[in-house]
């Protein structure tokens, strides 16, 4: 071997000094090694978030399912003479043995409410085991008790509920989300509360989206830096980091109080005045628009500035006006950065509860909310006063409230992501 | 703010009658312009006549300012808020800096094209088409397409994107996007073209098909051109300017006059040193 092939060999080996020996030390494996610790750094948190989000979702959902101990009132076993089982009657033959065992007041009540012909088999079957047979949950398990100690909870209820059964109760079902507010875990729903979210949710959006993106533009392509600006500017990057409850006390006292003849609509002739106290969808839709507010500026600020200074110089460059330079340039290229602050901050403000109890949620109505002068409570809300319940079934609904609330955002955050996609077109 | 009723008002200027025997037309010119950032001076004291229908190059060694006199022509110096401009920049005989002269006007009548070529992110026939509309474009949809094919064919760009006039303005090549920035300045039918650099970032044969460009576009408009490339300054231009830096940083004119006199036989010892290349 040659002097010449024996130093092409070596050429990229460590050793290799080339024609600086001495100069460079061999560190090459060093930091190969320091680039690899970073890397399982880096990966060990990942996972560690992983984990952490996978144990809440498991967490929850091992609580939206389990076995239920009940106990009824009248067994539904003993409503039927015939030995057929009630979930398999016909509204017609259910309807006797509801008329037979409620009062006479109560059943022209119920007739009103829902007649006969209104209902499902189904509904027919709910009225008469609600109406007659009276259930309660004594004591619940979770999904992962039940599966794994079912002899158990089998002797547990044999012992202290000896008239109660035992029935797999999957918490989470269509009745719940169709249900309104009940003080009777079993019956009780989330319609209301998801309907206030929703109702809740536009307000914040019709208004902080606009109000957001203009506070934006005008700071990034219209303010000068100038004392006062600059002030301004610190104020809402220190507004975005104010607790929510302090929103929820402006809210109360600007909204609730100072605008009441606004937000509880009477000044518009609606809602009763005599009831209102403005604690209404439009106070904290309102309230909460404020709370993300500072949030969708510098986000959008954040958005703005990020297109490339090139754009507008080429339009100013032909004759544009500043308005139309911002119209044509500057907003199109930042919409999809502004989407997805605006998103990430509704998202925010659909789950927060605290400012919320601040401005008066109501803890408990039945009534879905009929226009945003209306007395409301939201899905947060809601889950927030069923986890404070000591009994065990209100735990099973606050976390199948959990998921409805989660979904939501996910439908909300999936629907968002869609609608920027599809106006955000790439060139 | 109307300037067409000055078309026919011509510049008088000292300078013309140093520079050059034979009747000159005059496009713009500056006099005592004085350009500061902050309190920096940055360019001071230019006169320049600019002669209609001509390519005027800028030259100069890197920060002797005559990127800034360049832009101080279509007033862009406005947006960058340090910037602070004395003197006049005379423009059928008003000074653009006049307060009762509008920026935007002003913009409108006198194109620029920058460095790095920068279409916006819009289909190739929006970026012609939306200049036009902006301006008050009023035609029809057929005369949009006129206007568009038209501006292309003036750009030499017609034939290379008739078959893709609605793909991305990003979706050409370098020298085509700058020249779709060209056909897009010319869309608003300025007075004046302003090019900073128009192929410092483009191959050798782009930059050729631009230089062509340039050559046809002088017979309709004004050009005026700041390069770091003497050797396209010396190829395209009529005239040329020669900036370099005084002892306090400040950027001056030193030397002005047909290119083909500048480069053979400069008048100033510094002006020889620059582009024989001794320095800069």
């Amino acid at each position: 071997m040659s002097q010449t092939e024996k130093q092409d060999r070596d050429y990229f080996s460590p050793k290799y000094n080339g024609s600086a020996p001495g100069l460079f030390e061999d560190n090459l494996n060093k930091r190969h090694r320091k680039g690899r610790i970073w890397k399982v750094i880096f990966q060990i948190s990942t996972i560690i978030g992983i984990i952490a989000l996978a144990t809440l979702i498991l967490k929850i959902l091992n609580d939206t399912m389990g076995y239920a101990a009940i106990e009824y009132k009248q067994h539904p076993d003993a409503l039927t003479s015939s030995g057929k089982p009630l979930d398999q009657m016909s509204c017609d033959e259910l309807w006797p043995i509801l008329s037979a065992n409620v009062s006479k007041n109560r059943l022209r009540t119920i007739e009103r409410d829902t007649p006969k012909d209104s209902l499902s088999q189904s509904g027919c079957y709910n009225l008469v085991i609600f109406e007659v047979a009276e259930p309660t949950a004594k004591k619940t398990w979770s999904l992962l008790e039940s599966m794994l100690n079912y002899d158990e909870i089998q002797a547990i209820t044999a012992e202290k509920y000896p008239d109660g059964d035992l029935q797999f109760k999957v918490w989470l079902n269509k009745s719940f989300i169709l249900s309104p507010q009940s003080d009777d875990p079993l019956k009780a729903g989330i319609k209301t509360a998801i309907l206030g979210s929703l109702y809740i949710i536009v307000i914040v959006i019709l208004f902080s989206f606009p109000v957001g993106v203009a506070a934006s533009i005008y700071l990034e392509e219209y303010a000068t830096q100038n004392r006062f600006n600059r002030i301004i500017q610190t104020n809402i990057n220190n507004l975005a980091g104010v607790p929510s409850i302090i929103y929820g006390m402006l809210g109360l006292a600007v909204f609730v109080r100072f605008l009441e003849p606004i937000t509880s609509g009477t000044l518009f002739g609606i809602g009763d005045a005599t009831t209102a106290n403005g604690r209404t969808i439009l106070s904290a839709g309102l309230t909460l628009s404020l709370l993300i507010l500072p949030v969708v500026i510098i986000n959008g600020q954040e958005a703005i500035r990020s297109v490339p200074n090139s754009l507008r110089q080429a339009s100013y460059g032909m004759g544009a006006t500043k308005w139309q330079t911002v119209w044509s340039h500057v907003l199109p290229n930042a919409l999809p950065g502004i989407l997805t602050g605006t998103i990430l901050a509704v998202s925010r403000a659909f789950g927060e509860t605290a400012p919320l109890v601040v401005v008066g949620a109501a803890t408990f109505i039945t009534f879905s909310p009929e226009n945003v002068f209306s007395k409301f409570t939201s899905v947060p809300i809601q889950i927030y006063q069923w986890t404070a319940r000591p009994q065990d079934a209100f735990q099973n609904i606050a976390a199948a409230a959990i998921i409805v609330l989660l979904v939501l955002l996910l439908i909300l955050n999936a629907a968002a992501v869609l609608l920027r996609n599809r106006y955000s077109r790439r060139w | 703010m109307n300037l067409d009723i000055h078309l026919d008002t011509q510049l008088n200027h000292p300078v013309i009658e140093e520079i050059e025997e034979h009747q000159i037309i005059p496009a713009i010119g500056t006099k005592s312009l004085n350009v500061f950032y902050d309190d920096f001076l940055a360019v001071r004291d230019v006169n320049l006549t600019i002669e209609k229908q001509k390519i005027t190059a800028l030259i100069g060694p890197s920060g002797c300012g005559k990127s800034t006199v360049l832009r101080a022509f279509n007033r862009m110096n406005d947006l960058i808020p340090v910037a602070r401009t004395t003197g006049e920049v005379l423009f059928h005989g008003q000074n653009i800096y006049n307060e009762n002269v509008d920026p935007v006007e002003v913009r409108k009548r006198i194109g620029m094209v920058f460095q790095k070529p920068n279409p916006f992110p819009k289909s190739i026939y929006e970026n012609i088409a939306w200049g036009a509309r902006i301006n008050g474009f009023s035609g029809k949809k057929s005369n949009m397409d006129d206007l568009v094919e038209q501006t292309l064919r003036g750009a030499a760009l017609w034939d290379e994107v008739k078959d893709k006039i609605q793909d991305s303005g990003l979706s050409l090549s370098g020298g085509q996007q700058q020249r779709l920035c060209i056909a897009r300045t010319i869309a608003v039918r300025p007075d004046i073209i302003l090019m900073d650099e128009p192929c410092s970032a483009l191959d050798p044969i782009s930059t050729l098909k631009i230089e062509e460009l340039m050559r046809d576009l002088s017979e309709d408009y004004t050009i005026i051109i700041v390069t770091h490339n003497m050797q396209q300054a010396a190829r395209v231009s009529d005239f040329t300017a020669f900036f370099t830096l005084t002892d306090d940083r400040a950027g001056v004119l030193m030397e002005f006059g047909p290119t083909t006199d500048l480069f053979t036989n400069p008048s100033k010892q510094v002006t020889e040193d620059y582009i024989t290349g001794r320095f800069g």
